[in-house]
């Protein structure tokens, strides 16, 4: 059997936003049915690179294949879950009734009536909201209405989910309940996940890791390699260590 | 490409790997829309109730300042019942696609398989379905309780009022295109409803105004919405003129639909 072909792969991918290089060129590979982590400073190009990857950026040049098709490709609509940053649901209405929306928007039609309930049923459990399923979404708290963001792109048993910032103010014991709930979704359904994240500590959680610094990858392999290459102890001063060897080969090329 | 010679068995074996592209418009999901946007506005029963109480009680104020001239308020009332649902919606409209746009989700509703045409059919069935509501309150207790005297049918001014709906979802969903805050969205009220207001004829018949003005209304949708509603007001049966007026109000509507589908955009830069 041949190995799973990876399911993100880029090449030379630029992105131009706002007359500045958000993304440089980047190369590098998402493998299949694992947990990738994508960690760098605000404002690094991790969204960026995330809505180019779910075909909403404009201005994306060079190769970016996802699921074995370009990326924006409108068969790819209803393979990828995507959550963004701020937590993109309806406010004034329930949290039933939002995703029995995004629901029907996935998979439309009265014959998959019975489908599309026990799906919103699963992803209300999923993030742990099923006592609170009929609260308006305005009502609920920040970390609540991002589970409910996060529930609509569980619907319809995405292959790829792509999670920007995820467990963003969310209290220690939910943010380890969602990263256990992010290992199933990889180990049970195969799915392939992109998780962003400024928080080194959630470094530790994922398979591989691309850490990303000012438009540009600085590393891409597992936590493990990370630290043993760099003789650090956790993920952060291993990526610090990067930074600082970046910085350092910055200066020595503008002195040359 | 046509599958050609390959068996039914083949085709049905590859379909899941490759899932049909999605098509410009499906009734399911604009319904489904449709839906949505009702559910939101129930969640909301002031607004619901200022949307179908104001008309009503424009009409009853506009009677009693009229009391002595009754024909004044045959021809403002039946203009007013074609105006009310276009600014409404207008407004009603514009605010709610705005935060469509500013909330996130319609950036994740066309990083769905959503056509645009979807999401704009159903906001336009949604609101359609409102102003009927409100037409047919406001029509009726014009005609039944307040006398408004109308030669014609008055299914045909519930008709006007429901294409002048539809042009004010259309030009509400188009504006919100250009503001990027609801305080900008609510300034193209009188930006783009009031100049029209002005020059429908509401205040002056169209022939005694400014050529120049003259011109100008002559190619404002709203001019023809009123000239609808007074086509009805004066004549017994379906004119060519009413024809004609209804035909470039609803010609209107969709190309300013069109113009709106093209500001959704799925790629943002």
């Amino acid at each position: 059997m041949s190995p799973t072909p990876p399911a993100i792969r880029a090449a030379g991918l630029t992105v131009v936003r706002g007359g500045r290089q958000v993304l440089r060129g980047l190369d590098f590979e998402v493998p299949h049915g694992q947990i990738t982590g994508l960690l760098g400073p605000s404002g690094c190009g991790k969204s960026t690179l995330m809505r180019a990857i779910v075909g909403t950026q404009a201005k994306v040049t060079g190769t970016l294949d996802v699921l074995g098709s370009p990326a924006g490709d409108a068969t790819l609509r209803s393979r990828i879950g995507y959550v963004t940053q701020a937590p993109s649901v309806y406010d004034d209405l329930t949290i039933r009734q939002n995703l029995d929306y995004f629901a029907a928007i996935l998979d439309p039609g009265r014959a998959s009536a019975e489908r599309r309930h026990e799906n919103v049923t699963r992803a209300i459990a999923d993030v742990d909201l099923t006592s609170r399923a009929d609260a308006l979404a305005g009502n609920l708290s920040g970390g609540q209405r991002s589970r409910v963001s996060l529930a609509v792109a569980l619907l319809g048993a995405p292959e790829l989910l792509v999670l920007d910032e995820p467990t963003v103010g969310l209290d220690p014991v939910l943010r380890r309940d969602l990263w256990n709930l992010f290992h199933t979704i990889a180990a049970e359904r195969g799915a392939t996940l992109l998780v962003s994240s400024h928080v080194m500590d959630e470094a530790e959680r994922c398979h591989r890791l691309l850490l990303m610094r000012e438009g540009e990858i600085l590393a891409d392999d597992t936590p493990d390699a990370l630290r043993l290459d760099t003789g650090s102890d956790t993920v952060e001063t291993a990526f610090l260590h990067l930074v600082d060897e970046a910085i350092a080969a910055g200066k020595q090329k503008e002195t040359v | 490409m046509s599958p050609g010679t390959s068996t039914s068995s083949t085709t049905t074996r590859t379909s899941p790997t490759t899932p049909p592209r999605p098509s410009a418009m499906n009734y399911s999901r604009t319904t489904a829309t449709a839906i949505r946007v009702l559910r939101q506005l129930r969640h909301d029963p002031r607004t619901i109730a200022l949307m179908i109480l104001i008309p009503c009680v424009m009409l009853l104020l506009l009677r009693y300042v009229f009391d002595g001239s009754p024909r004044t308020f045959d021809s403002i009332g039946a203009s007013l019942l074609g105006i009310f649902p276009l600014i409404t919606m207008f407004l009603v409209t514009s605010i709610a696609t705005l935060r469509e746009r500013t909330s996130g989700t319609l950036e994740r509703l066309l990083a769905m398989p959503l056509g645009k045409a979807d999401l704009i059919a159903g906001y336009a069935l949604a609101f359609g379905a409102v102003a009927i509501v409100q037409s047919v309150l406001a029509t009726g207790l014009a005609v039944w309780a307040l006398g408004l005297d109308v030669t014609g049918s008055a299914w045909l001014l519930l008709l006007v009022a429901l294409l002048d709906a539809l042009l004010g979802t259309a030009l509400g969903l188009f504006v919100s295109a250009f503001a990027s805050s609801e305080f900008q969205a609510v300034q193209f009220m009188p930006a783009v409803i009031f100049p029209q207001l002005l020059l429908c004829g509401l205040f002056t018949p169209r022939p005694n105004m400014h050529p120049v003005l003259e011109g100008i209304s002559n190619v404002l949708p709203m001019s023809y919405a009123v000239d609808g509603m007074n086509e009805v007001l004066k004549h017994t049966d379906v004119t060519a003129d009413f024809i004609r007026d209804a035909l470039i109000v609803a010609a209107c509507a969709f190309l300013v639909l069109t113009l709106g589908a093209a500001t959704l955009r799925r790629r943002s830069v």
